[in-house]
């Protein structure tokens, strides 16, 4: 009988499954709509234009910009979190892991506290932890503290010295690339001697002592291009120098430490995933321990830890919508706003969903590569 | 190296660890000296820190803490409600211990009696947070009715110990009547809805629940992703790597403001319930990526003996591959309720009123407000949260230990 066939069973149950989905995708959108028009709410994107009606504190921008502008405006904050926050947690995270295998007893145990009570608690309790419990008792802007000299520390924004660019900077950045490229060759040519006599090659020697002998050379050449900038607090504002809000500050160093337990024990697992046989045939050929990490269990531990690392990565970029809580103006916070001043939301929901999905979409399908190239070659 | 250390303690004077494991060399003289001070100042600080806080504030509140706004006169239905869930409890531990020994006696092997080291060992924070909590309250009344509790739940550990072999699926029946009867009670004949509950109660719930509902979810989105049928199989993807992309807080915003867009007019659930639908959703999603694992870890020979032996598509999903799946997947399981645990904080983003709300709100309180006791609340949830998270963690890990995942 031909319904009893398999084939026939096989289409029948997907058409049966995707129009059930449909159906239901189609009921709510039916609901939606119909919601929508009775309270009077269009169901298309074009508020996208109108003005926002939101103050982000701190930024310069105007209340009667667009609302297309002030989600762009979120997803550059939160971009701001995430270039800083990855490389930051990222060395605390394989220093920490590192730590707690320590031969120190004290150092391991250090390690372990710092894993085990931050990787307990949740990333937002951190966040306010830092927000309100460290950050806002610190004196307010005018009575701002100026420790050492150099750094301007109040509960509404913290300033550091930075470099800014001045006449000729442009030229200088460009012999930079260059001489990092002309290292970069140095390098090979390196290698290659090396490769063909067998004499030793001191490439990083070679080449690093290359790219500073360039850098502080033009750098004189050119007559200082940068020039430091000292943060200094002037009508209620922290100019010159480089300045953070406090709610940055807060969401930044709580994520990244909370990150950080995370990748410690990620750290911790792949060196001790490393099979043993393979430090023992490291020492049994009598490598240094130098050696034995460099070139036996590190390259080794580093593609077991690769795909979970990236995995934390995401983790993070996604609780920096955090920062809602502490009135960080990422872009969470922002289609929260917007959703108050009375736009419609499920349209505003949908766009940051949409924007979390684009950067969730790009980091894994960059997993994807990395898994792909760095695989073993097994049989 | 930590093995080397072990040994080196057990056989050596207290001396040679020391020097093994402190001043080996100048570098680790170093670290010793810095990380010393670093814990001596830890220390110090904590020491002021007690000295110095308001805890007030907590004993104050100690009751919005603990179940929010739930009506004081109807407290009587949570010590109820929550003796249940100690007996129920009890009950289970109770049966399968007795089953394992049971199972030791028959193989005569020796049986180790109860050793309640091994429990403080196990479960320290939780009895640490115990006392702390007690010990903030005003009245003794806490106090009596916690022993009342512990002496249930070990009765009902015993009552389960001692029960026949042909009783113990009942007890299990019976278990899960008792937890059915624990929320019944802070409902039926005048209770309150979950919409009234709060503080550390509705966390508990809210989590245990969006687990329970989660994991039919995820069950299914993980044999559909795994399913030889394309259109299902994409369905399932499209579903789980959705809702893996974006944050929670996103999904508990479209909870809080778009649902009611979504269903019929004149529906509109409490907002307790609409979380629990994006929890829901949202923790299916990874539960479902947790079980395609335990799916992956069932070998093929099994699928393949059950077909052989004329078994049907759903019956050897159903017998063979799903049980040896979930086993393998109960670790996982209790990590996502870890993190569903500490995610159900967010929900204070959305203004319900759980645990971490209500340390928000104690500070606005008029006697309170202004005073930077943040400082005292925060840590105080925190140490809730990390309790909770802390053992469960490490009950995982003994789970783990025992099902011998990771080690086939």
């Amino acid at each position: 009988m031909w319904w009893r066939d398999v084939g026939t069973l096989r289409i029948v149950a997907q058409v049966v499954a995707v129009a059930a989905a449909f159906a239901f995708l189609g009921y709510l959108y039916r609901n939606l709509v119909t919601n929508l028009r009775a309270q009077g709410i269009g169901t298309g994107f074009e508020f996208l234009a109108r003005p926002a009606g939101v103050n982000v504190a701190g930024s310069g921008f105007e209340a009667s910009q667009p609302v297309r502008s002030v989600i762009l405006l979120g997803v550059k904050n939160t971009l701001a979190l995430v270039i800083v926050g990855v490389p930051v947690l990222t060395v605390v995270g394989v220093v920490v892991g590192i730590a707690r295998l320590s031969s120190n007893w004290l150092v391991r145990k250090a390690a372990s506290v710092y894993v085990e009570t931050l990787r307990n608690i949740p990333p937002l309790l951190v966040i306010l932890i830092a927000f309100n419990a460290v950050l806002l008792p610190l004196p307010t802007i005018d009575n701002a503290l100026h420790p050492l000299g150099v750094l301007v520390v109040s509960n509404r924004e913290l300033g550091v010295p930075w470099l800014v660019p001045r006449e000729g900077s442009g030229l200088y950045l460009l012999v930079l690339t260059v001489a990092l490229v002309l290292a970069a060759g140095i390098w090979v040519w390196r290698t290659r001697r090396f490769d063909s006599t067998g004499a030793p090659h001191h490439r990083v020697l070679w080449s690093s002592a290359f790219l500073v002998g360039v850098g502080i050379g033009a750098y004189f050449l050119i007559g200082t291009p940068f020039q430091v900038s000292l943060p200094e607090v002037r009508d209620r504002i922290v100019v010159g120098g480089m300045a953070a809000r406090a709610s940055y500050v807060a969401v930044l160093v709580a994520l990244a430490m909370y990150t950080a337990s995370h990748v410690a024990e990620i750290t911790r697992g792949s060196i001790l995933a490393v099979p043993k046989g393979q430090t023992e045939a490291a020492n049994a050929l009598a490598l240094t321990r130098f050696q034995r990490l460099r070139f036996v269990v590190l390259p080794q531990a580093f593609r077991i830890a690769i795909p979970p690392m990236i995995n934390q990565f995401l983790n993070f970029t996604k609780n920096t919508s955090l920062g809602i809580a502490v009135g960080y103006a990422e872009v969470t916070l922002v289609t929260f706003q917007a959703i108050g001043n009375g736009y419609p939301a499920p349209q505003m929901i949908l766009i940051l969903m949409g924007v979390y999905l684009v950067f969730s979409l790009t980091i894994s399908a960059l997993v994807n590569i990395l898994n792909r190239r760095l695989q073993f070659v097994t049989r | 190296m930590a093995s080397r250390t072990t040994s080196t303690r057990r056989r050596g004077p207290a001396l040679l660890w020391v020097q093994e494991n402190l001043f080996s060399t100048w570098l680790n003289t170093l670290f010793t000296l810095i990380f010393g001070g670093l814990f001596l100042f830890a220390g110090v600080a904590l020491v002021r820190f007690f000295l110095h806080a308001q805890f007030q504030i907590i004993v104050t509140n100690l009751t919005l803490f603990m179940v929010g706004r739930f009506p004081r006169e109807l407290l009587w239905r949570v010590w109820v409600s929550n003796s249940l869930i100690v007996a129920a409890i009890g009950l289970a531990a109770g049966a399968s211990r007795g089953s394992a020994k049971a199972g030791l006696e028959e193989a005569g092997l020796p049986v180790g009696g109860s050793r309640p080291r091994e429990v403080v060992q196990r479960f320290w924070p939780i009895l640490l947070l115990i006392l702390v909590l007690l010990s903030l309250s005003r009245t003794w009344v806490p106090t009596g009715l916690t022993i009342v509790m512990g002496v249930t739940g070990l009765g009902a550990f015993a009552c389960g110990v001692v029960l026949p072999a042909s009783r113990r699926n009942w007890s299990f029946f019976v278990a899960v009547l008792m937890l059915v009867s624990a929320f019944a009670v802070l409902v039926v004949l005048g209770g309150k809805g979950w919409d009234s509950w709060g503080g550390l109660h509705l966390t508990v719930v809210v989590s245990a629940l969006g687990i329970l509902f989660a994991f039919p979810l995820g069950v299914l989105f993980a044999v559909g992703r795994r399913s030889s049928l394309p259109a299902i199989r994409f369905l399932s993807v499209w579903y789980i790597e959705f809702v893996r992309g974006v944050p929670l807080i996103t999904l508990l915003l479209m909870g809080m403001f778009a649902l009611r867009f979504l269903l019929p007019r004149g529906l509109n659930p409490g907002s307790v319930t609409r979380v629990l639908i994006a929890i829901t959703l949202f923790s299916g999603a990874y539960v479902a990526e947790n079980v395609r694992g335990g799916l992956q870890a069932v070998p093929k020979g099994q699928m393949e003996a059950a077909l052989a032996l004329g078994m049907g598509t759903w019956t050897t999903q159903r017998r063979i591959v799903l049980p040896q799946a979930l086993r393998a997947v109960i670790p996982a399981l209790v990590g996502q309720f870890i993190s569903l645990f500490k995610d159900t904080s967010l929900l204070s983003i959305v203004g319900i009123l759980e645990l971490l709300s209500v340390s928000k709100i104690v500070n606005a309180q008029p006697s309170f407000f202004g005073q930077g006791l943040a400082s005292v609340t925060l840590p105080f949830v925190g140490l809730i949260y990390w309790v909770g998270s802390y053992t469960m963690s490490r009950e995982s890990r003994r789970i783990e230990g025992r099902l011998g995942v990771g080690e086939r």
